[in-house]
């Protein structure tokens, strides 16, 4: 057992501090740390995306046949974390990390050969049409519906929570082809054209003061049956596989430490008034930080699994929820942190075009509005209480 | 990087897993708490033919030369078992600081001892006034013309009635007054003066206070050459901490799966426990904490030679979680267990009672996080 990294490991890290510090621009920097909500702008995003590709690095988790650099399980650990430690911008994991490994494991050659390039090359931005005003955790009973004319589809219906969906030109769906006697069956999997005729989009505002998610409107919307991935009605399947993949990369701690230093730094700041100071304040994060070396541990524990080809059996949901609740305790820690000037909303977004001078110093804004979007972790991708089910089921046997 | 166990520590789980699950049960431990002495000596000696004892001592001493890690393998597989002997005070704790600060004459008098089972140690250091801080100590060693003269009370001495020699620490006193300096002195349990009075140890195995009145000792019983051992002291208590935390994930993880097995046997309102959503969540908490613990444990035991500083926040880090997670899984099994969780008549109770042992011991949760704080400060 051996938790440092070897000499080939560590040439590997060298390469990809190399290859931040020359393409991390301070623009992006800048952005990305006033970014409140989950996912960078699309112009900050795919900037990094494109110097991503233009270095073969496009797609970490895809088969090379496809673009993929062929990391092993350590080299994909050592990238997402010199990532956060660096502050690189978010891309676009609705393409490259959800919809790319479907179009991969189920899509025909063509859909291989004409969508994979540009997600790599961040030609296309996509978001995901999953969740429904009436369906939330209870995903399968979804109600938008499909109905087949000739060669088409005609679709209609509302899907929400839709991230970017103002900045995607694509979009992934699980729409109702038929009624099964279950109602996971009858689903099926497409990919629609945003500027299809009788699309419309609704922004929502979230309680930190950001417009990330939408409600997607279909009103007798014609998508090719080419369009299908796989089979018809086989689209639950399909769904299941991709949320595995949202749930767990399995690398989140590096970036919950980011955000724990960003907290500390402004606890040990006389901005603070040295909230430091405060022994409750110390030990709280103290707290936070083991948590965070715990879920770390985790996910090495996991990784090393990975690399002698063991199946880490179903932590995937166990890095989900302790990710998501202890990105909470830090955005709450933060509110703490900066005490009275907790009180001071900037409505204006981005905050890193902001064009006046703010109430309360730069490296603060963000610190509510992400303690409040930041209610959301615990709830997106399956909630708490999903994860919870699915861990008495597949650990427990209950 | 990678945390996948050897083949030899593969072997060592298993050998550790079996020998617990065919020598340690129920009767075995009642008749245990009972017992004057609190442990079996035929299974110590067990312990020695099958290696354990000599695990981490180094080879040159007729040991195994095995780690932290290690240690946490045998660690987590007597937690299970809820194993009484006192294997922490002689080989975790004692054998560990006489290799760290003895010469080579102290260390060759005892190690091979400890590795063949015919040796027994326990380490003296926590006071009263002290609480967890391991830097106060008042307990006095006084040059004298023949060697030293100790004078003191310790408390929660581990195992400190069955130990063949206790290692007490004590701020060395020379010709000029008290030095600033804390040294570790071997008092053999016959010394006159020397007062042991011995405790049932909650949660198994047993514990003294000491009196040191006017203890007289030869030259060589100071380990070492009287250079300040508090850093040693706070190395072997990390060291300590994690190997306790390994046996705290073993402890937690039989009380997860008993009580999972409680959970669907258990039927009320015509169906097991286990079909309610409640109950289901509250388990999927459980073993969630029981990984976290596991994952700072291994963690603590891999930074255990790591430089003071880095190596003493992982100790707290992980004392400070596991302490925390055991508290839940221990309080939690009791309370799924319903009423007879609060029986003698179960082992929930056994088990959670060295569960808050295991917090207890060397300071909580509360005192670790505001170590880990205060190093991380310094750092």
């Amino acid at each position: 057992m051996d938790l440092n990294f070897n000499a080939e490991e560590r040439a590997f890290q060298s390469e990809v501090r190399g290859f931040i510090a020359k393409n991390l621009t301070e623009e992006m920097k800048r952005a990305t740390a006033l970014t409140p909500s989950v996912f960078s702008d699309p112009d900050i995003g795919m900037a990094w995306q494109r110097a991503l590709h233009a270095n073969g690095w496009g797609a970490p988790g895809w088969p090379v046949e496809h673009g993929g650099p062929a990391w092993t399980p350590a080299q994909r650990w050592i990238f997402e974390t010199e990532c956060a430690r660096a502050g690189v911008p978010n891309v676009n994991v609705m393409g490259v990390k959800m919809v790319g490994p479907v179009i991969i494991g189920f899509g025909s050659p063509e859909q291989k050969n004409f969508y994979l390039p540009r997600i790599l090359s961040g030609e296309d931005y996509w978001c995901q049409g999953y969740s429904e005003p009436g369906s939330g955790s209870d995903l399968s009973s979804l109600k938008t519906r499909a109905v087949r004319d000739g060669d088409d589809y005609i679709i209609n219906g509302t899907k929400i929570w839709t991230t970017h969906a103002h900045h995607a030109n694509r979009m992934f769906a699980l729409v109702r082809t038929s009624d099964g006697p279950r109602q996971q069956d009858g689903i099926s999997f497409i990919l629609i054209d945003m500027k299809t005729p009788g699309i419309t989009t609704r922004p929502i505002l979230t309680i930190g003061g950001d417009h990330e998610v939408n409600q997607v409107f279909f009103d007798d919307v014609r998508v090719p049956v080419a369009n299908r991935v796989g089979e018809e009605g086989k689209g639950w399947t399909y769904g299941k596989y991709l949320l595995e993949f949202e749930r767990g990369s399995g690398i989140a701690s590096a970036k919950l430490r980011e955000g724990l230093k960003a907290i500390s730094d402004l606890a040990e700041s006389d901005l603070t008034g040295r909230a430091i100071d405060s022994p409750d304040i110390a030990s709280r994060i103290s707290e936070v930080e083991v948590d965070i070396d715990a879920l770390e541990m985790t996910e090495l524990r996991v990784l090393s699994a990975l690399q002698t080809g063991q199946n880490p059996g179903a932590v995937s949901s166990i890095l989900k929820l302790r990710n998501s609740e202890i990105r909470q305790a830090v955005t709450r820690l933060g509110v703490d942190v900066i005490g009275h000037d907790a009180l001071a909303v900037e409505p204006m977004r981005p905050l890193y075009k902001l064009n006046h001078e703010p109430a309360i110093p730069e490296e603060m804004l963000t610190v509510v509005p992400e303690y409040l979007n930041g209610r959301a972790y615990t709830i997106f991708g399956g909630t708490s209480e999903i994860q919870r089910d699915i861990i008495a089921k597949m650990m427990l046997g209950i | 990087m990678d945390l996948n166990l050897s083949d030899e520590q593969k072997l060592l789980r298993e050998s550790a897993e079996r020998f617990v699950a065919g020598s340690y049960n129920a009767d075995h431990r009642r008749k245990m708490a009972n017992d004057p002495l609190g442990f079996s000596p035929a299974v110590w000696k067990q312990f020695a033919e099958l290696g354990w004892l000599a695990l981490p001592i180094p080879e040159e001493f007729d040991g195994l030369g095995g780690g932290a890690v290690e240690i946490g393998i045998l660690m987590e597989a007597f937690g299970r078992g809820l194993v009484s002997e006192p294997y922490v005070a002689t080989v975790v704790l004692g054998a560990a600081l006489v290799d760290r600060c003895g010469s080579k004459e102290q260390k060759q008098a005892r190690l091979p001892k400890v590795a063949d089972g015919t040796l027994k140690l326990a380490f003296a250091h926590s006071e009263r006034a002290a609480r967890f801080d391991l830097a106060k100590v008042a307990t006095s060693a006084t040059k004298t013309a023949q060697g030293w003269r100790l004078s003191g009370s310790k408390i929660a001495v581990l195992d400190g009635h069955a130990a063949d020699e206790i290692i007490v620490s004590a701020l060395i006193h020379d010709h000029h007054g008290p030095s600033g300096r804390i040294g570790l002195f071997v008092v053999p349990a016959t010394a006159p003066g020397l007062a042991i009075s011995d405790y049932a140890r909650l949660g198994g195995g047993r514990a003294c206070n000491i009196e040191l009145s006017d203890v007289h000792l030869p030259e060589d019983a100071l380990l070492g050459d009287g250079h300040d051992v508090l850093p040693a002291i706070e190395w072997a208590v990390d060291r300590a901490m994690a190997a306790l935390g390994a046996e705290a994930v073993g402890i937690m993880q039989t009380l997860l799966d008993t009580t999972l097995d409680y959970t669907k046997i258990r039927k009320q309102f015509g169906r097991p426990l286990s079909a309610n959503q409640v109950i289901r969540h509250r388990l999927a908490d459980m073993a969630m904490q029981v990984d976290e613990a596991r994952s700072m444990a291994l963690r603590a035991a891999l930074k255990a030679d790591s430089p003071p500083t880095e190596r003493a926040r992982a100790a707290s880090g992980a004392k400070a979680k596991i302490g925390k997670c055991a508290r839940f899984v221990g309080e939690q099994s009791i309370q799924l267990h319903g009423g007879m969780g609060v029986t003698e008549e179960l082992e929930v109770g056994a088990y959670f009672k060295r569960l808050v042992a295991f917090d207890t011991l060397f300071g909580g949760s509360a005192h670790h996080y505001a170590r880990h704080a205060e190093l991380g400060r310094k750092a």
